[in-house]
Order: structure tokens, then sequence, then C-alpha cells
């Protein structure tokens, strides 16, 4: 029962981290949407140099394991940028969210490219410019089709930001680190933090689900019975 | 039909890569006339279309919409196609719209229209084709001629001089064919300019001012359906007729 207690009275603090790792979760999540989608565009769309900048970015942020990215921007690039004095709250975000906008990117990619060429020409066929076309026709589609893909960016975004515990982002695991370094209590507590991931992940998971049922359409992409 | 010369096509030239598809091709299109386009398949009809309204920009030659050139036109395209209808042999519905907001989409976005208007726009076009029932059904609700009559209906509200129709029967079966070929002559019979590319002989003898048959990318003859019919000198066409009827059967 030590370990209820423990947990009763360090509850604050815990919550604390659920909020921070939300806020790392939520702050990728958005950037990584903001930049994945114009660049998955810009990739379908674009002229030759547009599409070679962006396959280089992906390639970089894909390729790099996420702590080498995370100490690469915290211990070099943002410092070499004059924004050394960056709480590592908002460089752990950057840095989760510029990657998630590679990998989102290509679910966006995919997702555009698997609209039949047939609405856009219908859509330039009834004076659409392509930018026009693009907004009503392409995107409302191709975010239906890629929203259960995208879904799955949401735990991996969620598991990933315990990685900014090795800048010292008082998160999840940060948090409930100092608890078993404070308690020495082991076991329990990383259960517990174990557990709230889970939750986190689930609830998540179900919001994205609900949205998925709700703006399906009948016999359209992931609306299909 | 009067002898205003809405449409003007002039030698239109166009290859993919070492495939010349269309070897100059000529027409004027009267205010209210029906040309129906035949001939075998991969002469360059459906190609001809899409170089009418750019969507496949031709190599060479020009065309003219009311006395204004389509041809490069540069940005100004765009206001040109609305001018210009097109139906498609696949339909081309916009999958996550229903029937009414396929309508819409482009009174709202391209002509600026405000939403009610539109809307009552919209309703008053799907009513022409008959589908004013099915206005809030999907696309993957509809049938293959229900379909397509939404497409009609989808080009019919931008109030074009012209719709050109790209095979608009021949991914349907022979019943759905009838109820959009009905909703066509209906078209034709108000006065609606049309181009049709069609395998439907039928529709081409009733509804067609002139009919152009369509050889190795030029046009090989041209008269009115009577013509083709019974004059002994359009030999090329009526070869071109008896093979598809043998073929059907008939």
């Amino acid at each position: 029962m030590d370990v209820l207690l423990i947990l009763i009275d360090w509850f604050p603090y815990l919550l604390s981290g659920i909020a921070t790792t939300l806020g790392l979760v939520l702050s990728a999540l958005g950037l990584g949407l903001l930049l994945g989608l114009p660049m998955a565009l810009g990739q379908v769309y674009g002229s030759r140099p547009v599409r070679w900048v962006i396959g280089i970015y992906v390639w970089f942020f894909r390729g790099l394991p996420i702590l080498v990215l995370l100490f690469l921007f915290w211990f070099g690039i943002f410092p070499m940028l004059g924004l050394g004095a960056l709480p590592a709250f908002a460089v752990g975000a950057v840095v989760l969210g510029l990657r998630g906008a590679a990998y989102q990117s290509q679910i966006f990619r995919g997702a555009v490219q698997s609209i039949g060429e047939g609405q856009m020409i219908a859509a330039r066929s009834l004076g659409m410019s392509r930018l026009t076309a693009i907004r009503s026709v392409i995107l409302p589609q191709a975010m239906r089709i890629a929203l259960p893909g995208w879904s799955n960016e949401y735990p991996n975004i969620l598991t990933d930001s315990a990685v900014c515990y090795a800048i010292g982002v008082a998160e999840l695991l940060t948090i409930t680190s100092r608890m078993v370094t404070q308690t020495h209590i082991t076991m329990p507590i990383y259960l517990a933090a174990a557990g709230i991931f889970i939750i986190l992940n689930y609830g998540g998971l179900k919001v994205l689900h609900g949205l998925e049922k709700r703006i399906a359409i009948p016999g359209f992409g992931s609306g299909a019975v | 039909m009067n002898n205003d010369i809405v449409l003007r096509v002039e030698d239109i030239h166009k290859s993919f890569g070492d495939n010349e598809v269309l070897r100059g091709v000529s027409f004027d299109v009267r205010r209210g006339e029906t040309k129906v386009f035949i001939g075998p398949s991969g002469t360059g009809k459906s190609t001809l279309l899409r170089c009418i309204n750019q969507l496949t920009p031709p190599d060479r030659g020009r065309v003219w919409l009311d006395g204004e050139e389509v041809t490069n036109s540069g940005a100004r395209i765009n206001y040109f196609r609305q001018k210009i209808g097109m139906v498609f042999q696949n339909f081309f519905l916009f999958d996550h719209l229903t029937a009414l907001k396929n309508v819409e989409l482009a009174l709202l976005k391209v002509r600026g229209m405000g939403k009610a208007e539109a809307r009552e726009k919209a309703l008053n076009e799907l009513r022409q084709v008959g589908m004013e029932d099915w206005a809030d059904h999907y696309p993957a609700e509809l049938s293959g001629g229900q379909a397509q009559r939404v497409s009609i209906a989808r080009a019919l509200a931008m109030d074009p001089d012209v719709i050109l129709f790209d095979e608009p029967t021949s991914a349907l079966d022979p019943e759905l064919t009838r109820e959009v070929l009905e909703v066509m002559k209906k078209l034709a019979g108000e006065g609606m300019t049309m181009l049709v590319v069609t395998h439907e002989m039928g529709f081409a003898c009733s509804v067609a001012n002139e009919v152009l048959f369509m050889e190795n990318g030029v046009v090989a003859e041209q008269g009115t359906p009577d013509q083709l019919l019974h004059d002994p000198q359009y030999t090329r066409m009526k070869d071109f007729i008896g093979r598809i009827d043998s073929r059907l059967g008939d």
C-alpha cells in the first residue's frame, strides 16, 4: 500500500508529467500536420527542385534515430541558430514535429496519389484553378483516406515523446524516474508509467476512430463497409 | 439553330510521342447544333474534345469560342472552361460530395455564387436531368446512368455555350444508356450546343445535325445523318457502321 500512497502523494506532479507529455504530442502532431501536408502536395504537384528538397528532408528525418536527432538539435543546431535559450520542451516538441512531418508527408502523399486523376480533370473542366481543385476536391478526399494511417502517428509520437527525458523535459517518464530515484521503488512506479501511457494511447485512438466514423462517406475510402 | 458560329476549331494537331493522334482537324459549330463524332477507337475523337477545352493542349491549331481565342489564353482558360462543359465516359463525379453538392461546387468556388442561390440553381439542374429526388445521395449510391445524369447537371450548371460529351454511355448497359441518351436528346431539343463522341448510331442518326467520321486523326467524311444513310458517296462511314452492326449481330 506504500506504493499507492506514494502515487497519491505525487499525484499532482504525475499529472503535470501527463500534461507535458500530451503537450509534446499535440504540438508535434500539429507541427507535423502543418508541415507534412504542404510537403505532400509539393511532392505530388511541385516542380522538380521542390520535390528534390522535400525528398532530402524526408530522407534526413526518417534516416536518423530519434535520440540522435534530439541531441543534434539540442546541443548543436538550435544553439548554432542562436536559439540555445529555447526551453527543452520546445526543442522536444519541434524535433518530434519535424520528424513527424517527414512521416506524415508520406501518409498524405500516398493518399493524394490514390485519388483518381479524373477528379482533377473534372474539376479543371469546370473552370477551377489547380489550387481550388486541390482545396475543394482533392484534399477533402485525401484527408479521409489518410486518416486511418495518420491515426498511427498518435501512438508513434506518444511513445517517442519519452525520449525527451534525455534532454530533461519534465514529461511522464522524467517525472516517474524522479519518483523512482527518490522513493527507491522501481517496478511499481514504472508499471504505473506504462499504465498511463497505455491509457493515453487508448483514449487518443478512440477519439481518432470516432473522427474517422464521423467524416466517413457512404461508399468512399475508409467509410466503405 | 441559326448561323451564329459559337465554336471554331482550326487545324488541330496533337501527338503523343511518335504517335500522331490528330493530324489537322477543323470544323465550325453553330449555336444549337449537335455534332456527333464516330469512328474506330484510337482515331483521336476523345483527344479532340480534350484539345478543345485545353485539358490536353494541342501541338498546333487554334480554338475559338464566341470569337475569342481559347488556345494560348493563359489563366483565362478557367473562364473558357466554364463556358465549355464536359461530360466524361466515367462520370468523374466528386466522390466525397452528394449529387447536389457536386452540381453546386463550381457555382460556389468558381462563380462565387451565394449558398442559397447556388443550391437553388443546382436543384434546378438536377430537375432538368430527372435527379432531384437523389440530391442528397453520394456518387457510390447512384447507378451509372444516374451518376452520368448528375454529371450532365454539373456541366449544365455553369450555363455553358457548348457541352462536350466524351463517350457518355460507353460505361453503361443498354438500359442505363437509354436514360442518359434521353436526357441528351432533350437537351439537344432545347437548343443546347453539343459535341458528342459516341458509338450510339441510333442517337447519331436521330439527334445529330451533322455526323463526322474520324479515321487516322482526320475527319474522313462528314454529312447529315440522312446523307450518311442514303448517299452512296459516304462509303467509309457506311463500312464502319456496317462493321459495328455486324459485330452486334444486327
